[in-house]
């Protein structure tokens, strides 16, 4: 429950207002996690805020997280630069369930910073290529100066082994790329819908758009995970703050398979 | 041997088809004609009268909104399988948007004014016609809506200050 420190070796502002921290712990002890796990991020004299791991973990000497500048905590992180520490709990949560989606084709449905928590993901299953039929990632951004993580995402498109589907929302006339929204670039994919699973990571109303399309395509909501967003502020189930119905999400989350959650989904307010 | 494919063929194997009374195909197909479109070509333009829809075979097209004292900007794109142009249906039939060819483009051109007047004499016939076109607009408009939502709820970037 103690934060540990870690020193910012590197920031990247990923698009205004979301950056990206490269993170060393000061002991220099590996950092361990799963692909779907969260950290609790301390600014010290601030505030903590829970964020997903968004690095590969596969490198566990650099703990990456991704952050959008919404909040007064958020607000004050971005002003922090290489050198600074800050604390960090964790990893909490339940990863993305990827042995148990060995041998399917495996579909991202994704936006903007929807991005973040799936990273780390596409790193693991890009690592055991072998171990999954196609892979294609479906990435809507709001238009072409707002595409996060956009070196992965040339680097995906460049490898011969998968398939990245990108749509904006508008562009300049004359630019001779998808336009519209990320249903659009589902709607493009080509994997074997009735035995694909998806993983989908988008605001919760966008969520039920993407998983109504991938249901009208074949891919059943016991194939499709998600993960969630709430207030978590203790992180390991005590203090309620992100109890939706009989689910903590800290604890029991953020990743769930859709078909568990789905009435939670149509409960106004929560 | 060339296996010259013919117009009715054509056009029963694309979505729009699928599934239509063989009567109310052949008659569609009396109004179709095949069309290419270049790079950057324009095949309708906003105020232009609205006397076709397309079907498009192979390519990408853009849905451009004109802007006043800018550039156009891309609403949308659509792809092979896809259908566009419905105001030849509703008065004034008008284009409400510019629609360009992103890159070499073949479509089925429907002669919309040719098929007014043919829906107005045989119902069933209009009834397959907005059976097949009220989805896809049902479709695009909760689109729409969703896209509303997305730009509402996500970070706003402008390319200037971008970096």
């Amino acid at each position: 429950m103690v934060p540990v420190p870690f020193r910012i070796a590197k920031v990247i502002r990923e698009i205004p207002g979301v950056y990206t921290w490269h993170l060393k712990s000061l002991d220099g002890k590996p950092f361990v996690y799963r692909p779907g796990q969260f950290n609790m991020v301390y600014q010290f004299g601030v505030g903590e805020i829970p964020v997903s791991i968004s690095g590969d973990c596969r490198e566990p000497d650099t703990l990456v997280h991704t952050i959008r500048a919404v909040g007064p905590v958020t607000n004050a992180m971005q002003q922090l630069r290489a050198g600074a520490v800050v604390g960090i709990r964790g990893p909490f949560g339940r990863p993305w369930p990827i042995d148990e989606v060995v041998g399917s084709d495996l579909i991202f449905v994704t936006s903007t910073i929807g991005l973040a928590p799936l990273r780390g993901l596409i790193h693991e299953v890009l690592h055991r290529r072998e171990d999954f039929g196609k892979v294609v990632v479906c990435y809507g951004t709001r238009g072409i100066d707002d595409i996060m993580y956009e070196a992965d995402l040339h680097r995906w498109r460049a490898r011969f082994d998968m398939h990245v589907h990108l749509t904006v929302h508008s562009a300049p006339s004359g630019y001779r790329g998808r336009v519209g929204g990320v249903v659009a670039a589902i709607r493009a994919a080509q994997v074997d819908w009735p035995s694909a699973q998806a993983f989908v990571c988008r605001s919760e109303t966008l969520t039920r758009q993407a998983v109504d399309t991938l249901a009208g395509l074949g891919v059943t909501k016991d194939r499709v995970w998600v993960t969630l967003e709430r207030n978590m502020q203790c992180a390991i189930g005590l203090c309620g703050h992100c109890q939706i119905g009989p689910t903590f999400v800290c604890k029991d989350g953020p990743v769930y398979r859709y078909d568990q959650i789905e009435p939670l989904y149509s409960v106004r307010e929560f | 041997m060339v296996h010259i494919v013919d117009l009715e063929e054509t056009l029963a194997h694309h979505p729009f088809a699928q599934g239509m009374d063989p009567e109310a195909l052949r008659t569609i197909t009396g109004c179709a004609s095949n069309a290419v479109y270049h790079p950057g070509e324009y095949i309708f333009r906003d105020g232009d009268p609205a006397d076709n829809f397309y079907l498009i075979r192979h390519g990408l097209v853009a849905l451009e909104i004109h802007v006043p004292q800018g550039p156009p900007i891309v609403v949308e794109t659509l792809e092979a399988g896809d259908i566009f142009g419905w105001s030849w249906l509703l008065p004034p039939y008008r284009w409400s948007n510019d629609a360009r060819a992103s890159d070499q483009v073949r479509l089925l051109k429907l002669d919309g004014a040719c098929l007014r007047g043919k829906m107005e004499n045989d119902r069933s016939l209009g009834y397959e016609i907005y059976k097949r076109f009220v989805p896809i607009m049902a479709r695009r408009l909760a689109g729409n809506r969703m896209r509303i939502v997305e730009l509402a709820t996500e970070p706003a970037v402008h390319s200037r200050q971008k970096g």
